[in-house]
């Protein structure tokens, strides 16, 4: 059984922009699908569409086994958590948590018992209230976040909640928030343009481009194989080193060097992908590169550099040797992805 | 570095100077007021302003508050006061409200002509009540609303300004509000008194204050459509005390002096007990 489903999902601006090129997928009960991709490539539209606070221009979308398209934001079972909060200014922690359960006509004791719950759960306690401005940024987080969890809805939406954070409380925050969701089992779609908290929370990683779906897979699926170019160079940090190369005689090679003896794909030009800390040190190995800067991270070092006149980073541990100058390495087992030079798709 | 100081310390002066000099041309006429309602009538009218101070204040007022003219003796000073708070805070609210609705209407429903809607209700800054006095009047009267507290509030409410300011606030205030509201089932009516009602308070506030004193200011309207003197405000009513001024009897001048002075206490005390709340409403952007 799928929980929400998506079919040819589309969205035309009235300007005749089309934001969100028909989308079709499906997510399963109680998974976290993250949307993730560059700014303005429409995964705000997406998950508005979704919410109801956008039309759908064309498409299906149901949630829990209901064609939902024409309903009501309220009418959805679903909660949103938005990137500014949007917390009443003028209610204190415990109105806005029970705001929504208010406006359904659901009795005041219920109400009380659930805004206990949600803001037990989220450490509130001591703020219930208190009014938003009297509240720090994290806390008033989790007050959207017990905004949309007091009501039980069938589908969690989330736009950038931790991007208006610092980069410690955003770390805490997304183990909070995933944490949170594992327990409560609500499925949920989490919009950001951050791909560490992709990476991390999400059991399915969505990669958008320019209104178009690039990829859907697991966070270790999308890492290792990367359908497209532009996936391989939005996911990782330093990204995945892209380099024109050539397949001869059954073996793709950059300029000089032979990178993978086996390639299956036919002669011609192709798109050579290494993830940087595929490339490791060797003083045997086949590659030689030629190193122009060293990033001292501490636990690890980057190196930038070139191989055949073309920019290519590398990842090695701290035990690892690492000047500027000549650097002799190898490729680990498994380490090339080949993508069309043309069309950026994988091979 | 001494003749810097110098010349800051002149332009100061000056400023002073012309600060003062305004303060005074306002303050003097009103303490010239204060002044005659101390004296009795007799020597007001030999000597008119003076330097002196008179022992007539508790019977000048008594007279201003409770002495009625006319023929039917109910129009006294409480009488025209009450009229008058009637008309301020009826013309405020009922501008206040007629906006909010209006602006509300224009930011938040996709009407198919919301913006044209808005220039047109602008636009009706340009037809004050003095430009459409007649067609006005001719309304009134034919909806029998003459002499009535409808008749004098109700043609003076319609207001472009009010539409306008709600407008622009409203326009301030983030559309994930809005959003979440509506995830959170607040329907039309629900979000108007729920969300924007209070979120508006000090521009609420601000906007009574001024349309307060304009309402309790109006002269020509409450002059034409009240002719009943029960209906009378305070400053429609101090005219008709200095028209009995060129009777034969000494002119009343005390009494006419202090109901002036009446007149003006009500919009100062307003401005001054809620001017934190009118500079808020103005500047405050705490949303
Ligand atoms: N009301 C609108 N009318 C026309 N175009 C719009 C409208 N809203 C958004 N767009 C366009 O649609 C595209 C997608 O916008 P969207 O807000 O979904 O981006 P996003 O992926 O969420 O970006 P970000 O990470 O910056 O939030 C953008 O190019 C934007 O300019
Ligand atoms: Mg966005």
């Amino acid at each position: 059984m799928s929980h929400v489903t998506l079919t040819a999902l589309r969205k035309v601006y009235p300007n005749g922009f089309e934001a969100v090129k028909p989308a079709s997928y499906t997510i399963t009960p109680g998974e976290f699908v993250v949307l993730v991709g560059p700014s303005g490539c429409g995964k705000s539209t997406m998950l508005r569409m979704i919410a109801g606070l956008e039309d759908i221009s064309d498409g299906t979308l149901e949630i829990a086994g209901r064609v939902v398209n024409t309903l009501d934001p309220a009418d959805r079972d679903i909660a949103m958590v938005f990137q500014n909060y949007a917390l009443y200014p003028h209610m204190t922690v415990r109105k806005n948590i029970g705001y929504g359960l208010q406006n359904r006509k659901i009795p005041k004791d219920v109400i009380a018992a659930k805004v206990a719950e949600a803001s037990a759960l989220l450490n509130l306690d001591d703020y219930l209230d208190r009014k938003p401005s009297q509240l720090s940024g994290g806390q008033r987080q989790r007050v959207a976040m017990g905004r949309a969890i007091v009501r039980d809805p069938a589908l969690f939406l989330f736009d950038e909640p931790l991007s208006n954070l610092d980069a410690k409380l955003r770390n805490q925050m997304r183990i909070e928030i995933k944490a949170l969701q594992r327990r409560l089992g609500v499925t949920s779609i989490y919009v950001t343009h951050d791909q560490v908290e992709a990476m991390t929370m999400a059991d399915r990683i969505i990669v958008m481009n320019a209104g178009r779906i690039e990829q859907i897979g697991t966070p270790a699926e999308i890492y290792h194989t990367p359908a497209t170019t532009f996936v391989a160079s939005f996911m990782g940090a330093p990204p995945m080193n892209l380099l024109d190369g050539q397949i001869a005689g059954g073996a793709a090679r950059v300029g000089d060097h032979t990178v993978m003896t086996d390639a299956p794909a036919a002669p011609g030009p192709v798109t050579v992908g290494i993830r940087p800390e595929d490339i490791v040190a060797d003083p045997n190995g086949p590659l030689t590169l030629d190193i122009a800067i060293v990033e001292e991270l501490g636990a690890h070092r980057l190196l930038h550099g070139t191989l055949a006149g073309q920019q290519l980073s590398v990842h090695v541990g701290k035990d690892s040797p690492a000047t500027t100058g000549p650097f002799r390495a190898a490729l680990k087992p498994g380490a090339v992805s080949l993508f069309d030079a043309g069309t950026g798709e994988r091979l | 570095m001494t003749t810097h100081k110098r010349r800051l310390r002149l332009s100061t002066v000056v400023d002073h100077a012309i600060l003062i000099a305004g303060s005074l041309l306002m303050i003097v006429p009103v303490l010239m007021l204060v002044q005659m309602t101390s004296m009795p009538d007799l020597i007001n009218m030999k000597t008119g302003p003076s330097l002196s101070i008179g022992d007539q204040w508790v019977p000048n007022f008594e007279k201003a508050m409770f002495q009625a003219d006319g023929f039917s003796g109910i129009n006294t000073g409480t009488r025209m006061l009450m009229n008058s708070f009637i008309l301020g805070i009826g013309f405020a609210f009922g501008k206040i409200f007629v906006g909010m609705l209006a602006a509300y209407a224009i930011v938040y429903f996709r009407m198919r002509y919301a913006s044209l809607a808005f220039w047109i209700i602008f636009t009706t800054l340009l037809l004050p009540l003095e430009v459409r006095i007649l067609p006005s009047y001719e309304v009134v009267q034919r909806l029998g609303m003459l002499n009535t507290y409808q008749g004098l509030i109700i043609p003076l409410i319609a207001s472009a300004t009010a539409t306008f300011f709600f407008r622009q606030y409203f326009r301030s205030i983030p559309e994930e509000l809005v959003e979440a509201a509506r995830i959170d089932g607040a329907g039309p009516v629900r979000f108007f008194f729920d969300i924007l009602i209070p979120l508006s308070r000090t521009m609420i506030a601000a906007m009574f204050i001024i349309m307060f004193v304009y309402g309790w200011n109006q002269y020509l309207w409450p002059t034409m459509v009240t002719t009943e003197e029960g209906m009378f405000t305070l400053v429609r009513g101090i005219k008709q005390i200095t028209q009995m001024l060129e009777g034969n009897q000494i002119p009343e001048y005390g009494r006419a002096n202090m109901l002036a002075l009446i007149a003006i206490l009500p919009p100062v005390m307003i401005v001054i007990f809620f001017q934190s709340w009118f500079v808020k409403g103005l500047t405050e952007s705490d949303k």
